[in-house]
């Protein structure tokens, strides 16, 4: 009934290819056809910011992306940042300022987080603010988010 | 054996340390296993064709086109479902109050936009969610209900033909002599208070996975759930299986604010399905199914008024509650459950003597209302702190004066509140006066009178408010309804390898209980809290427990978990004695050891419980007979419950061209009693306020008159960003401990519950000079903008 396309697509340096629906979300490509559930549908139109990846280094809602978007391009997920065992170093500045309680919104935030740590002075707190605010947290105010990434951003800049 | 020098026997002061989360480490990598995430071999989705019409008859239901679908499975309507679930009502023993049914899916009536009609179960969710457009119902529109005054008149028509109106339920309080005390008022002052209709949007939506084992015939639900004991309780009615043979577990919960403490519609679908087809079923809510059907928050209209004597003395207060809450009366809470607390508690934490109010809970066509952080409370603090600041400017008092005369002060423990609550103790003034201190009154009056000079609109804003939290059985949160929300269960057991687990009746939904009920639970039996593996929102592992509402997680948790520890920690000093060949009360333990005081014998409880378990001959058989395992299960009954208070004071500033409110600064100083995990106690103040925030500035569920939801994507719902909520400075004072096992009070909601008076008192402080009130929240742009206009015109 349904024709499907051909992508390829590099997720967290991995070569992946497949063929999808023209439809299929990246969202659910990402959590359905490779089993990578740590990015997370939040509001599936875009505001919650729950399902940001990073796609050829930008961030994007990947609920707002159809997966044959994403063919030929790099995809980065919460799942390339660290390891249960060995977080990396923004995880580990949100673990130890408690940025986060339930941890739905989590996988989103440090995603942007990563983006505006890479792109941005993030000079004030304010501009962290700023580069946040497409990610609804509901659980904790920010203000340890902010910390976090404050932190983070303070050992980026002391490398 | 190891070497006596490797044992160690400090013994850390686990509870009040700022111990680091264990959740984090798998819920940072994407390793967490929320429901949307489970994965069954053979499981289907189901996708939900919902009622687009607020009240209507149902004609007919056609689904054979989309049962012809390829890859539908099943099609259920509200018929086929009412052959497949026993009917359920939230029932309560409450005067004047009626139940009324709940179908899973509609039948005959759909009484909300919103209402689930039809299921498709299909091999995919997007075929599901094809096959709903090839549902055809044909509804027979009736007259539509969204104003809960018309709803409420004696010739309404009514929601529910069964009932005698569409007043689900009215209760009166009264104390002294109400009427003598207006007559004798210096000022008297009020109006009509609105607090309109709110929704917790969790981030993460609502989700089920239902598995039903043919060869066990039992049932296993995963969902996304702040009640499971309730939740299983209410599935063995509705299905006709016992207990043991349903289990309903709630993995990690993308949070929950209440909006997860009712049973839905979804979740006996789901079940009923899965049994049905004999394959596991999902179902994950998108956000507009969200938006238009979790339990809504609010929706009250206050009539309230305030006498005072001329010294600020509050002599009486009269309040008429009308409470919209929605076409059907929720489980297992009922209509009640959010306006008659607001009647409850809005003598909050002042001396009144004199009290008369009335309460009407009004079904209309919306969505149910049910918990949401606070629960009445955020809207009695509103309207009493409001009539206190009203009469204030009228007496030309200060605000924080007028509170600090009324408060009731530590020598009046317990205090007896004009509603019938008692407050044990709690530290009222100290709050106060500490807010007062912390954010620096004094100074930010004096910057106010020079922005004011300037013709700015700076207003600093004031709130006090008490709540019980760790309600127990004495006055449950649940009056009058067949449920059991005074107790709670705990299980502490060593096994065979000695390790440690505690398992729980609550669930955890972002509050880092795994951390604080495994410091507790390790302090308490001497063992390291890594040591110490927690269970929680599993059914399967206490035979009673409710969940997690009402702020009692540490009370109930923390105090149930410290019974069942304490008597797991006699059990090994008793067999400690009799290895180590010492007295009992030399024995002591710590870091996962025992010893025998001021002397080098020690072991590990990992050999202890290997001496009991499995090395016959190390124990005596009557010592075994009678200690039978390093296990114990405890229930702990707070009775009361414990008082929980604190004052918010913030500073705003409305911008003079957008309207905006900016929040400068906000401070909350809070008695919460002994804190387990200060980042953690701190982190829930956070998040309260900015929901309160939310509440007070941005949030509305807006029905049109044809009651359809207006706001049912989060762009037309505004929910609270990083750059409208400021840095929260947040006080633990240090006050005389309460009653409760381990003297933790609950501080959950608390948030929530000050923070729209406060920043309704500081815009109306901002606006005084134009003789505005904040009457009605949220405190939008517009209108802040159409109040200005109306003032200015004079």
């Amino acid at each position: 009934m349904t024709t499907t396309v051909s992508i390829s697509v590099t997720v967290n340096g991995v070569a992946q290819s497949a063929e999808v629906e023209p439809r299929l979300l990246l969202a659910d490509f990402l959590r359905e056809n490779l089993d990578l559930t740590g990015t997370h549908v939040g509001c599936e139109h875009g505001i919650c910011g729950a399902c940001t990846v990073l796609m050829d280094g930008d961030s994007v809602r990947s609920c707002l992306t159809l997966a044959v978007q994403a063919d030929g391009a790099s995809v980065e997920t919460v799942e390339s940042l660290g390891d249960i065992e060995a977080l990396g170093p923004l995880q580990e500045a949100f673990r130890e300022h408690h940025a986060l309680q339930c941890g739905f919104c989590t996988p989103g935030m440090l995603m942007t987080a990563t983006d505006i740590l890479r792109k941005y002075d993030l000079a004030t707190d304010d501009d962290i603010r700023d580069g946040l605010s497409g990610n609804i947290c509901r659980c904790t105010g920010y203000q340890n988010i902010v910390a976090a990434v404050r932190s983070a951003a303070d050992k980026r800049d002391a490398t | 054996m190891r070497p006596p020098d490797d044992i160690s026997l400090t013994r850390p002061q686990y509870v009040g340390a700022k111990v680091v989360r264990r959740e984090d480490p798998r819920l940072l990598t994407g390793a967490g296993n929320y429901v949307a995430d489970i994965k069954r071999h053979g499981m289907v989705h189901i996708a939900f064709r919902r009622s687009d019409h607020a009240h209507a008859t149902i004609r007919s239901v056609d689904v054979a086109a989309a049962r012809a679908l390829p890859g539908v499975v099943s099609v259920y309507t509200g018929k086929d479902m009412a052959a497949l679930a026993n009917p359920y009502q939230a029932t309560s023993r409450m005067k004047n109050y009626q139940a009324t049914f709940i179908p899973p899916l509609a039948h005959e009536k759909v009484r909300y936009v919103g209402e689930a009609v039809v299921a498709v179960v299909a091999e995919s969710r997007y075929v599901a969610e094809d096959a709903l457009a090839h549902i055809e119902i044909d509804f027979a529109p009736l007259p539509v209900l969204v104003d809960p005054e018309e709803s409420l008149k004696p010739g309404s028509p009514k929601l529910h033909d069964d009932l005698e109106s569409n007043i689900l339920a009215a209760r009166e309080f009264a104390r002294g002599e109400v009427e003598d005390a207006f007559a004798n008022a210096a000022v008297t002052t009020g109006g009509r208070f609105h607090f309109t209709r709110t929704t917790p949007v969790t981030i993460e939506a609502r989700a089920s996975v239902a598995e039903y084992d043919k060869g066990a015939r039992s049932l296993t639900l995963h969902c996304t759930t702040q009640i499971p004991g309730i939740v299983r309780d209410k599935l063995s009615e509705i299905f006709d299986l016992p207990g043991p043979r349903i289990r309903v577990i709630a993995p990690d919960v993308g949070g929950g604010f209440g909006g997860k403490t009712s049973l839905y519609s979804e979740e006996i679908v789901a079940c009923a399905a899965a049994r049905d087809l004999g394959r596991p079923v999902k179902w994950v809510s998108d956000r507009m199914e969200d938006l238009m059907t979790t339990g809504n928050a609010f929706d009250e209209i206050v009539d309230a008024e305030i006498a005072i004597a001329e010294d600020g003395a509050i002599l009486g207060v009269k309040a008429d509650v009308i409470g919209d809450v929605g076409a059907y009366s929720i489980y297992p809470w009922t209509a009640t459950i959010e306006p008659v607390q607001v009647v409850s508690f809005l003598p909050g934490p002042y001396r009144i003597e004199n009290y008369s109010a009335r309460v009407r809970a009004v079904a209309t066509n919306k969505t149910l209302t049910g918990a949401y952080r606070g629960v009445g409370r955020p809207i009695s603090v509103f309207v009493m702190d409001r009539l206190l600041d009203m009469a204030a400017r009228k007496i030309g008092m200060d605000p924080v004066e007028i509170r600090r005369r009324n408060l009731v002060n530590d020598d009046e423990f317990p205090y007896k509140a004009a509603s019938g609550l008692v407050w044990d103790k709690s530290a009222f003034q100290a709050c106060l006066a500490e807010a007062a201190d912390g954010i620096g009154y004094d100074a930010l009056r004096r910057d106010q009178e020079k922005a004011r000079a300037e013709g700015r609109w700076v207003g600093i804003g004031v709130a006090s408010y008490a709540e019980l939290t760790g309600v127990g059985s004495r006055i449950a949160v649940a009056p009058g309804m067949p449920i059991n929300t005074g107790t709670e269960t705990c299980n502490v057991a060593i096994d065979s390898t000695g390790a440690v687990t505690a398992s729980f009746g609550i669930a955890s939904q972002g509050q880092g209980m795994e951390t604080t009920l495994a410091q507790v639970v390790a302090e308490e039996l001497g063992v390291k809290v890594d040591d110490v593996d927690i269970v929680l929102g599993d059914t399967a592992s206490v035979s009673h427990g409710t969940g997690t509402y009402a702020s009692r997680g540490a009370v109930f948790g923390g105090g149930a978990g410290i019974l069942a520890a304490k008597a797991v920690h006699e059990k090994i000093v008793r067999v400690a004695g009799h290895l180590l060949e010492a007295a009992e009360e030399d024995i002591e333990t710590g870091d996962g050891n025992v010893r025998v005081k001021g002397t080098d014998k020690s072991m590990t409880i990992r050999d202890l419980a290997r001496a009991l378990y499995s090395d016959m001959g190390r124990v005596p058989k009557e010592m075994r007979d009678e200690i039978d395992n390093l296990e114990a299960t405890k229930v702990y009954d707070p009775f009361f419950g414990t008082t929980t208070s604190a004052s918010h004071m913030c500073l705003i500033e409305i911008d003079p061209e957008t309207y905006k409110v900016e929040i400068k600064r906000y401070i909350v100083v809070e008695d919460c009693g002994r804190v387990i995990n200060p980042l953690i106690a701190d982190g829930q103040a956070h998040g309260g306020v900015a929901q309160g925030i939310g509440v007070a500035l941005m949030e509305e569920v807006i029905h049109d008159d044809t009651g359809q939801v207006l706001t049912a994507s989060l762009v037309d719902y505004v929910v609270p960003s990083a750059v409208e909520i400021p840095s929260i400075d947040v006080v633990h004072v240090e006050a005389e401990l309460p009653n409760t096992v381990g003297g933790f009070r609950g501080l959950g909601e608390g948030g929530t519950i000050g923070a729209p008076a406060c920043i309704a008192n500081a815009i109306s402080d901002a606006l005084s000079p134009l003789g505005i009130e904040i009457m009605e929240i949220p405190a939008t742009p517009e209108r802040l903008f159409r109040l200005i206009e109306a003032a200015r015109a004079g």
